[in-house]
């Protein structure tokens, strides 16, 4: 129960006299908030070359299942959490509407890269520029395609979001490449 | 290394063949559109010529020009190993009248070609057994590849959200900028100052 005591807003760690054990007391949303961010079944919708990058965070080395989301579920009834991964087509538009009007309460939706975050280079008659044109999405992680890491952010954001009952919009920051780094490193020592 | 196969349509159709070209062994013949399937035809059956593989075939937009369509079409031969590229014009300045024969009679392969073609630029293919959109979905109005076609006119299938709804601002997001994507394709091709050719 270590994640209830941490200070979030409205929480409060109340020990009283005699009980060895202790307990503690907390408002029914965060309970209910908390039990959520770690148990997102995720509908994976993945339409484009990002889901190669999607397959990377599921695998063992970046692990999404550390953060209690790996359980796809192909059915957009039992998940709650829609993943939109690649360009959505015009064409796609009206199956992605539907597929997010099947989920059920409380549900939430993450933009998995540039293209469905605001279409991208897109700029034409096929694609709708951005997902949030058509169903309300609550985290946008920019990138073509994103690192493994940034989605993690993004997802990490989402569940900080869901414990705080915050329905706004987030965007993921973009992080410095590590292998740039190691590359200007090299350059050093070599002008050395 | 085809010359042979220009030099063959030239016998063959002479006045029917518009002009040939060739080029670091590229062959192009332009060819009138009412000979358009004789043609193909003739490069199909014909044993030295054996076109037997319809590798491409698509169409290309001049708005300037009249005819205003070029329809490309590039034949290879499986036995002889030689290639050939087929052109015919069609279409006036409106793009009406953009019609030609079609040629999935003799090669089967060129009926998602032509559905593509007609979707794309609007070319209709007399004879072709499907002649329906295949790319974009039926509601879609006009030919996309159209030079006229505005570059940033979406026909979306689902209403947008609007921003009231949304409670947020719905323009692109950082680090694109609202102008950026596209900017070839904002000129305004009715005041092309492109020399006819």
């Amino acid at each position: 129960m270590g994640e209830l005591m941490a200070p979030a807003a409205g929480n409060r760690l109340i020990a009283l006299e005699g009980s060895e054990a202790g307990f503690a007391t907390t408002r029914l949303e965060d309970l209910l908030g908390w039990a959520r961010k770690y148990s997102l079944f995720a509908y994976p919708f993945v339409t484009a070359c990002c889901g190669m990058e999607f397959m990377a965070v599921s695998s063992p080395r970046y692990d999404i299942s550390r953060f209690g989301a790996e359980a796809p579920r192909f059915s957009p009834r039992q998940a709650d959490l829609l993943w939109v991964v690649g360009t959505i087509s015009q064409r796609q538009a009206p199956v992605l509407r539907r597929i997010y009007e099947q989920m059920m309460e409380p549900k939430y939706v993450l933009a998995f890269g540039t293209c469905a975050s605001c279409g991208g280079f897109y700029d034409n008659y096929t694609t709708v520029a951005g997902i949030d044109k058509i169903i309300p999405t609550d985290v946008y992680v920019p990138g073509c395609p994103p690192r493994p890491e940034a989605v993690l952010d993004g997802l990490m954001l989402l569940q900080d979001k869901i414990a705080r009952g915050d329905r706004t919009p987030g965007i993921v920051k973009p992080r410095e490449d590590p292998t740039q780094t190691l590359v200007s490193i090299r350059k050093v020592e070599k002008t050395r | 290394m085809s010359k042979a196969a220009l030099d063959f349509l030239q016998s063959k159709f002479g006045d029917a063949v518009i002009e040939t070209h060739s080029q670091c062994g590229d062959d192009t013949a332009v060819v009138r559109p009412d000979r358009w399937l004789e043609a193909c035809s003739a490069l199909r059956t014909e044993p030295s010529m054996a076109f037997d593989m319809l590798v491409d075939l698509c169409a290309v937009d001049y708005p300037e020009r009249s005819p205003r369509f070029e329809v490309v079409l590039h034949l290879y031969s499986i036995a002889n190993g030689h290639r050939i590229r087929l052109k015919s014009r069609v279409g006036n300045e409106d793009g009406d009248g953009a019609e030609l024969d079609s040629v999935t009679s003799i090669w089967a392969g060129a009926n998602w070609f032509e559905r593509e073609t007609f979707d794309m630029v609007g070319i209709k293919f007399r004879g072709h057994p499907d002649l329906r959109r295949i790319l974009m979905y039926p509601e879609f109005e006009g030919h996309p590849l159209r030079k006229d076609y505005p570059a940033q006119l979406t026909q979306p299938l689902v209403p947008y959200r609007t921003e009231e709804e949304a409670g947020l601002p719905l323009g692109k997001l950082a680090p694109f900028r609202d102008d950026e994507g596209m900017a070839f394709g904002r000129r305004d091709w009715t005041k092309t100052d492109a020399e006819p050719s």
